[in-house]
This record gives structure tokens, sequence and C-alpha cells, in this order.
């Protein structure tokens, strides 16, 4: 009788932590093409989660719970998956997604419902704009390509640039616009500005065309995988000037798609893995020891979105959609890319840091304030 | 304008359409046997890849130093992969519909593709991730004037050449190919003469596979960077160039595939903003020209 | 044609409203189920009108999404950009269904004039030409800053709900099927089992194949209009050849030439994908193994596959259900 009494009440006990368990939505695409990076981003948020819970929870011992869907990296399939982790699931927050294009119609799907939302990686100005209940963890398209501007032609004393980008990625392409438009601004000449097709391997037919214009400089806004085999093909064809890029050239495979060709490239970044604050080096080590690899950007990324949502539901000490919103906005945490804070659009201020690659590590170079 | 038809550029679209030539060539063999556009044949270009990457590094330790053999046992691990991936698809997806409604093979193709894909990408031990290509044979770069050519150009121009001959041997030569022009032409005349046609459709589907391989490997080496749905796009540009050529016709697929590198390479140089779609219109234009492709022949239809 | 069953399909869909509604408001069915239901009506609609194109007429088009696209770019345009429509007036819904109805129309323009290539081309050529001229217009909308370029067309008003989406499909079913079984739709089935011969027996092959895709795309160009007003955005990645062939995977499984199968495919398909969710989950959690959702596409693919093995003709091969059929013919 005694036995049966105990089972019950562990029963009991069990149900009434799972019911207490708090269900954030995960979001990223992790089949298809973009999968990868999906990968990368949800293994940076299970991280985030699995620390909290070990801390013992969020609030009043509540432990998060995180339910992950795929999006395939497709705008119907995101709506599909934003309305499933709301209406069915009734998660009090959402974390995603990668991509811009399906950020966006997750978005009003968040705003409307009163689910607040922070995207990791979704660098399109118009994400936030939504609606209040949307955040993003990243920096925004102009920023880095402003930056990534001003040092070709202050510190690396380029006077000629040329930028090749993928024509269907929102991301690269607004990054490669806005560094034209700075560059061309602080009074240097961009000689090409090239697009290539989604999915190519080939690039050596624009950069034929760009090293006619003899750039000092070529700019390469991609991610890692394209920019390793565009390095290649720059170096093969002979250009021995710098190369510059964004956040998306952070991972470990840059170095081992792109060999020596990445020698002598500068990319903007959220932080580097020399910083010496303890909450880098603790994500390093225990992302290395976790899933194997060296994390990159996306797992950086996916990491502090979703601590900065777990740290916002510990203040709200709640999980209404509203009282996290405004605990989100009142936000002033140290993360792995740094102090964030958000401004009146619910962009993160934060600095960003120019990373180079010399002898084939990531080497720190210089901090850059908004 | 002159930028765009300069030497460096012919190479460049020779390059791209030696690969793309080794993967038409699987295409069309298939079509003019069994008359199915084999949607998973992308994919047997990105096992291909992933054969030659996992066999560079069990050969590696073997053949210490020595590149030539170790190129040489990659290249043939790379079409082994091809040619296997395409005998058990065709033995176990195709060959049951042999005699079924032609489509309904046609979504069975790609469901194969799904497949491969989806659950490459879902093993753990292969992933989604971007691996870097080994570099199994090292980088030279030679200058010609304003051109530069790296040895892997001449590498890839040499391997395809060398295959397509062996291939135009095989089905010129011998009873084999012999066999399968017969099948390609009349499947029940073929049958009567004694000939066993699923041998000749199996190995048919083996020859491109490990064509498909082979065009793996030289991609690999070129664009060192392999992913699971690295064959999507690589696949797609192939069965256009084998269409273009006339599918179904060997030399055909091969001129398709050429004409589709160089033509891609110059619309990408002229203005990349229109380079993709103007492949397309380019195809286009042809098939309203010559509706049967550049080098097919008109069938008469029949009541 | 006979009158007095006309109603049946009526009666079908009127029902089928009745208790989505009802159960909806109950709370008995979710936003999310009901996001799917509406889901799978858009693709009941682009499937029967695929159908038209390639399984009544025995034609082979690769580039279906590319009409979806136009209608969606069209319509979206002149609600979010030209008439700044909103969500909250009333009476923008009649510009709105103007404007998904002119986004058919010009798709069916566009429709017209591929179809034009369909005269010359057979088989694997006209496939190719369809693939072709479905990325060229991928390609355009890419390279439209009007329209977003690569980041898409953004803001549009969600208008699209459940009646708007279940008439649309009601009436692109009906429409269908009537035309199917007029002497049009006869002339267009004769073209798919013998050009050569419907030719000698005086059928204008050139006027129905050209038909054939000007209402195709005309239906497709509607649902494209109608899934950019759900979704909230109309991005050129939704309407390229991979999402094209997920409609041909619809008709083919539902059996070529069967509208009911074009709807029970659509249906089906986009739940099972839904199910798969669900299911490779439990299946995780029940034995504890590290599998996740990256699995889900690798047992659609296999169960695709095993579809077509074992009902190689598709589910309904090319029988129609009672409740479709208007006249009765075999």
């Amino acid at each position: 009788m005694k036995k049966v009494l105990f089972v019950m009440a562990l029963v009991v006990l069990v149900a009434a932590s799972y019911a207490q368990d708090i269900k954030i939505g995960g979001i990223g695409p992790v089949t298809g093409e973009a999968a990868t990076f999906g990968i990368s981003t949800k293994n940076g948020m299970t991280m985030a989660v699995d620390e909290w819970n070990a801390k013992g929870g969020i609030f009043g011992g509540r432990k998060a719970k995180l339910i992950f869907e795929d999006d395939k990296g497709d705008p119907s399939e995101g709506a599909i998956v934003w309305n499933k982790l709301i209406q069915q699931d009734n998660v009090v927050a959402i974390v995603g997604t990668v991509m811009s294009k399906v950020s966006l119609v997750g978005a009003p799907i968040s705003q409307a419902a009163g689910i607040p939302m922070i995207s990791p990686t979704s660098t399109n100005e118009k994400v936030t704009l939504v609606g209040d209940y949307i955040f993003r963890a990243c920096f925004i398209d102009p920023f880095q390509g402003t930056v990534g501007a001003n040092f070709a032609f202050n510190d690396l004393k380029a006077r000629s640039a040329a930028a090749i980008f993928d024509l269907g990625n929102d991301y690269t392409k607004g990054l490669a616009e806005n560094f034209k438009k700075q560059f061309e601004k602080l009074g240097g000449k961009v000689v090409a500005f090239e697009g290539h097709p989604t999915g190519t391997t080939d690039f050596k037919a624009q950069l034929t065309k760009i090293l006619q214009g003899k750039p000092d400089v070529i700019y390469i806004p991609d991610y890692y995988n394209d920019v390793g085999l565009i390095a290649k093909q720059a170096r093969e064809l002979g250009f021995k000037g710098p190369l510059v890029g964004g956040d998306g050239w952070d991972s470990p495979e840059l170095v081992k798609i792109g060999g020596t060709a990445v020698e002598n490239g500068f990319f903007t970044n959220h932080y580097s893995s020399e910083d010496k604050r303890a909450i880098v080096q603790d994500f390093v080590k225990k992302y290395k020891a976790k899933f194997g690899a060296e994390p990159d950007a996306l797992a950086a990324l996916g990491y502090d979105a979703m601590y900065i949502m777990l740290d916002a539901i510990k203040r709200a000490g709640s999980t209404k959609g509203a009282a996290i919103r405004d605990a989100l906005k009142a936000t002033d945490i140290n993360v792995v890319s740094g102090r964030i804070k958000f401004d009146e659009n619910r962009n993160p201020i934060k600095s960003a840091v120019i990373i180079e690659i010399k002898n084939g590590k990531q080497v720190y170079r210089t901090t850059v304030n908004p | 304008m002159g930028s765009i038809f300069s030497l460096q550029q012919i190479l460049n679209g020779l390059q791209l359409g030696s690969i793309y030539a080794l993967i038409a060539l699987g295409y069309t063999m298939v079509y003019g046997i069994v008359r199915l556009i084999n949607f998973a044949h992308g994919d047997f270009f990105m096992i291909g890849a992933y054969a030659a990457y996992g066999s560079f590094y069990m050969f590696n330790a073997l053949v210490a130093g020595r590149s030539g053999t170790l190129a040489f046992l990659v290249l043939l691990a790379a079409m082994i992969g091809g040619a296997s991936i395409a005998y058990l698809t065709n033995k176990f997806a195709y060959k049951p519909l042999r005699y079924k409604p032609k489509l309904s093979s046609l979504i069975t193709a790609i469901g194969v593709s799904m497949f491969i894909e989806y659950f490459f990408s879902a093993l753990p031990a292969i992933g989604p991730s971007y691996r870097s290509f080994p570099d199994i044979i090292v980088r030279k770069e030679i200058r010609l004037g304003n051109a530069v050519i790296s040895n892997l150009v001449i590498i890839d121009l040499a391997v395809a050449a060398i295959l397509m001959v062996g291939l135009t041997l095989l089905v010129r030569k011998t009873t084999l190919g012999k066999a399968m022009r017969a099948v390609s032409q009349d499947k029940d005349a073929a049958r009567l003469m004694g000939i066993d046609i699923e041998k000749v459709i199996s190995f048919t589907f083996m020859v491109g596979g490990a064509f498909a391989g082979a065009a793996g490997l030289l991609a690999g080496m070129t664009y060192p960077r392999i992913f699971p749905y690295m064959g999507i796009l690589p696949g797609l540009k192939a069965f256009i160039a084998a269409v273009l050529g006339g599918i179904g016709n060997i030399p055909g697929a091969m001129l398709g595939a050429y004409i589709m590198g160089i033509a891609e390479t110059f619309a990408s140089a002229y203005n990349s903003l229109i380079g993709e779609g103007i492949a397309f219109a380019i195809l286009i234009l042809v098939l309203l020209i010559r509706p049967r492709g550049l080098l097919g022949e008109k069938i008469a239809d029949k009541i | 044609m006979n009158v007095r069953k006309l109603p049946r399909f009526l009666i079908a869909v009127v029902l089928f409203y009745i208790v989505v509604e009802v159960l909806y408001r109950t709370e008995i069915l979710n936003g999310y189920l009901l996001h799917i239901i509406n889901l799978s009506l858009i693709y009941v609609i682009l499937a029967t009108s695929l159908n038209l194109i390639n399984g009544i007429t025995g034609q082979f088009s690769l580039g279906h999404m590319g009409f979806a696209g136009v209608g969606a770019y069209v319509s979206g345009s002149l609600t979010t950009l030209i008439l700044k429509l909103s969500v909250t007036n009333p009476a923008s819904m009649l510009p709105f269904l103007l404007s998904i109805i002119a986004g058919g129309v010009v798709a069916a323009f566009v429709g017209f004039l591929i179809g034009f290539p369909s005269l010359r081309l057979k088989g694997d050529y006209l496939a190719i030409v369809t693939l072709g001229f479905g990325e060229i217009i991928r390609t355009i909308f890419n390279n439209i800053d009007a329209v977003g370029g690569p980041r898409g067309l953004l803001g549009i008003p969600k208008f699209s709900n459940f009646t708007v989406i279940l008439v649309a499909a009601f009436l692109t079913v009906v429409i269908i099927r009537n035309l199917i079984e007029s002497s049009h739709g006869r002339a267009m089935l004769s073209i798919r089992e013998n050009e050569l011969a419907a030719e000698l027996v005086g059928v204008n092959t050139t006027r129905y194949k050209v038909m054939a895709f000007t209402f195709g795309a005309f239906f497709a160009g509607i649902a494209g209009g109608l899934l950019a007003h759900l979704i909230q955005l109309a991005h050129p990645t939704q309407f390229g050849f991979i999402k094209s062939v997920e409609v041909l995977i619809m008709i083919y499984a539902g059996g070529v030439g069967s509208l009911t199968g074009s709807i029970l495919a659509a249906f089906g398909l986009t739940f099972l994908s839904e199910g798969l969710r669900l299911g490779i989950r439990a299946l995780a959690d029940a034995t504890g193994l590290p599998i996740g959702g990256e699995w889900r596409m690798v047992v659609y693919a296999l169960l695709l596959i095993f579809i077509m093995l074992f009902r190689n003709e598709g589910l309904m091969g090319m029988r129609e259900s009672r409740i479709i059929k208007n006249v009765e013919v075999d």
C-alpha cells in the first residue's frame, strides 16, 4: 500500500514539475540546403537551455523546455511552424529563425498572438519593424557593410574595391550594397559589383571580370562555404590583395575549405574567440566538448538569442507575453557577443570586432563601436 | 565587351562544361535506354564526391606520398560509388515499375532523389554540413598571357575527354555496346534476339552512375567543398544540357554540356544580374528552333 | 448535362465548411490545424490546375509555381504597394478579390505565351522549356528591387482566410471539372491519348494545348495570390523548380487525370508532412533514440517511393469520385 502511495506521489510530483516547465519554441532549418546553419543555431539554443536548467531553472524552480521545429528555410513552412508552436504547443516565447525571409513570415504571427520572439540571425531591418514583440540578436544589414567599408578604406588603405555577392540571398546582397554605398561615400571607387546565382560553385567568370578592374580589395559578404571557394578561385586567378567579409565567414570550415587562400582576409564579427571574458571561454569550451566542433557565428548567436530570452523571462517572473516583452526591452546583459541592450527598434546595440585570418587562425584585430 | 570572350573565360567555361558533360552523359544514356528522366542522377554525383572523400582518407596512409596512385584509387572509388548507387536505385526503385506508366517512375525518381539527400543529411556520420575536400593533387598555376591555367583545368578536361572517348568506344565497338544500342532502338526486337534486357539496362545505369561519380570527384577537387545537397544544381544543369543536345544522344549530351558551361560563363561575365536567366533563355531559343535538341533526330509520330 | 447531380459536390463542400467553422469556433480545431487546411486547399487549386495541363491534356509542365509566382507578385503589388489596402477596413475585401483575379489574369497571359512552345515541343523537351520559363520568372523577381528582389515582397496584408480560400478551391474544381466534361475537355483528353489521331479527326490541337496552359496558369496565379495573402510574403524561392516538383508529386501520387486524386493528395501529403513532425517526436520520446526533425523528410521520401511502387497509378488511378463527377462517363 505504501509502495502504491509512493508511486502515486511520484507520478503527481513528476506531472506537476512537468506542467511547470516553461515551453520555449525554437525554429531553424534543419533539413534542406540551409540545414548546416540551422543545426549550428539549434546547438547554440540547446546549450543555453541546458545551462539555465542546470543552474536550477528560469524562475521559481521552473525549467525551460525547448520545442524545436524545422522550417526548411522556406517561408511557407515557416508559417506552419509558427502557427504550430503558438497554437498547438502554447509556447510562451519563440527563438527563431535563421533566414530573414522566414522570420518575416513568423514575425506577424508572433506579433498578432502577443508571443515575444527573438531572431538569432535575421539581419533584414524590416524583421523587428513588424511590431514591439519582435527582437533580434544580430547586426542589421547596413551596420556590417558600413563597418567593412570603413575598415577597408581607413585601415587597409584601399582606394578601389570590388564586391561579389549571392544574388538570391538578401543578407549578402544587403551587406554588399551597404559596403558599396559607404566605400563610395568615403571617396573610394567600386570597380566591380558582381552577383552570383545561389548554389553555384564556379565564380571564375565573375572574378575574372572583377580582376580586370584591378581592385585593391574584394568584399565577399557570403557565407563561409562560398567564401572558401571564392577566395581560392580569386587567388588562383592571381589576386593578391586583402579580402573582406562579414559574420558569415565565422566558421572553422572557412580555413579548411579556403586553405591559404583566405589568409590576408578580414571579417566583421560579433565576438572573438580570443576574448578573455569567462562567458566566451566557457561557451567555446563547452561547445567543443558537446558537439565536437568549434562554434561558428550562428551557434554563438543561437546561444545568445536563447540566453537573452531566458534572462528576460526570469526578470519578468511571468510567462505572460507582455511581461516578457517589457523585460526584453529592458535587457542589459553580458553574453558571448558582448554587452547587449536594445535600441528603440529592438535591435541590439553592440560593438563589432574585426577578425583577421593569420596562419589559419582567427586573430582579433580591432573593435568597432556603432 | 572584349573581356567576356577572353581566353580565361573560355577556359572557365570549358572546365565547367567538362563536369556537366560527365553528368549529362548518364542522363542521356539512361533516357536513351528506358525513356526515364532519372531525377536522382544529380545525387549519384554527390555520392561519388563523398566516396572520393572517404576513400582519400582510407588510402592516404597506404600509398603515402604517391599522389598519382592515390588519385587513381580515389577516382576508382568515386566511380564505384556512383555505379553502386545507380545499380541499387535501378534495382529497387525503377525495375519494379519498368512496364508501368512512365510517369510513375518519374515520381519514384524524385522520391529516390529526396531520400538520398535527406538521408545523407540526417545521418550523423555525414550530416548537412559543408566539408572541405582534401587536395588530392597539389594545385599549380601556369600563366599564359593574361590567362591563368591551373593544373586542375587540365585534369578536368583530360579526365572528361578520356572517359568520353572510352564511352564512345564502348558503345560503338563492343558487343555490350551493340546490345545497348539495340535495346535503346527496340526493346522487344532486342529481347527476341536473345539480349538480356534487364542486364543491359542495369549496366547502362552503372556506367552512367560511374561517370557521375567521376564528375563528383572532379567537382570536389575543383570546388573543394562538398555537402549532401550539392547534386541538385549541377544535376539540373546537366539535365538541361542533355536535353539541349538532344536527349538520348551521347555526342549531343557532350556538346550540350560544353555549350551550357561556356554560355553560363559568358553570361555571368557579361552581366551577373541576368546571367542565370540567360542560360535558360538560350536553351529555350535553341529548343524553339530545334525542338528535338541540337543533335536529336526527328522521329515520326506513330499512331 | 445532368442537373440533378450538380449539387452533390456543393453539398459536400458546404458540409465541410460548416464542420470546420464549428470545430474552429468551439476551439476543438486550433489555428495551426486551420492553417494546414488553408494550405491544403491552396494546394488543391495548384494540383487540379496542373492536372489540367499534365493529366488531362497530357502535356508536361515543370514550371507551374512560376505561374503562381506571377499571381502572387501581381496581386501582392496591387494590394500592398499600389492600393495600400488594410485588413481592418471591411471595404478592402472587394479590391483584394479583384487583385487576386488580376493576378490570375496576368498569370493566364503568361501561360498563354508559354503555351505556344508546346505547339512545337513534346514530352521532356516541353518539360525543360516550362522549367526554364519558371526559372526565368523567378530570376526576374529576384532582380526587381521594386518588389523587394531577394528580400521578397514584404508586408502583404493577411486577407486570405478559410472562407475565401475554400470558395476559390471549390470554384476551381467545379470550373475545371465542367471544362473536362465539356466537348473542350474531350478534345484535351484526345490530345493526351493520341495527338496525331486527334488531329486527324479534326481536333484543333494547337488551340486546346494553349487553352490548357492558359486555364492552368490562371488558377495557379489565383493560388499564388491567396498564398501570398495568407503568409504575408511573396518570395522568389517559393516559386522555383523544387516547389513545382511538390505539386507534380501531388498529381501523380493522386492519380493522373483524376481531380479526386489531386484533391486527396493535396490534403494527404500536406497532412502527412505535418503528421510526421508529431510522429518522429513521439518515436524519439518512446524509444529514446536521438532522432530529430531532420529524419522527417527521410520518412516522407520513403513513403512517397512506396506509394508509387505499390500503387503505381497513384491513389485514384484515372478514376473520379462520384461526388466530384457531374455526368457519368467512363
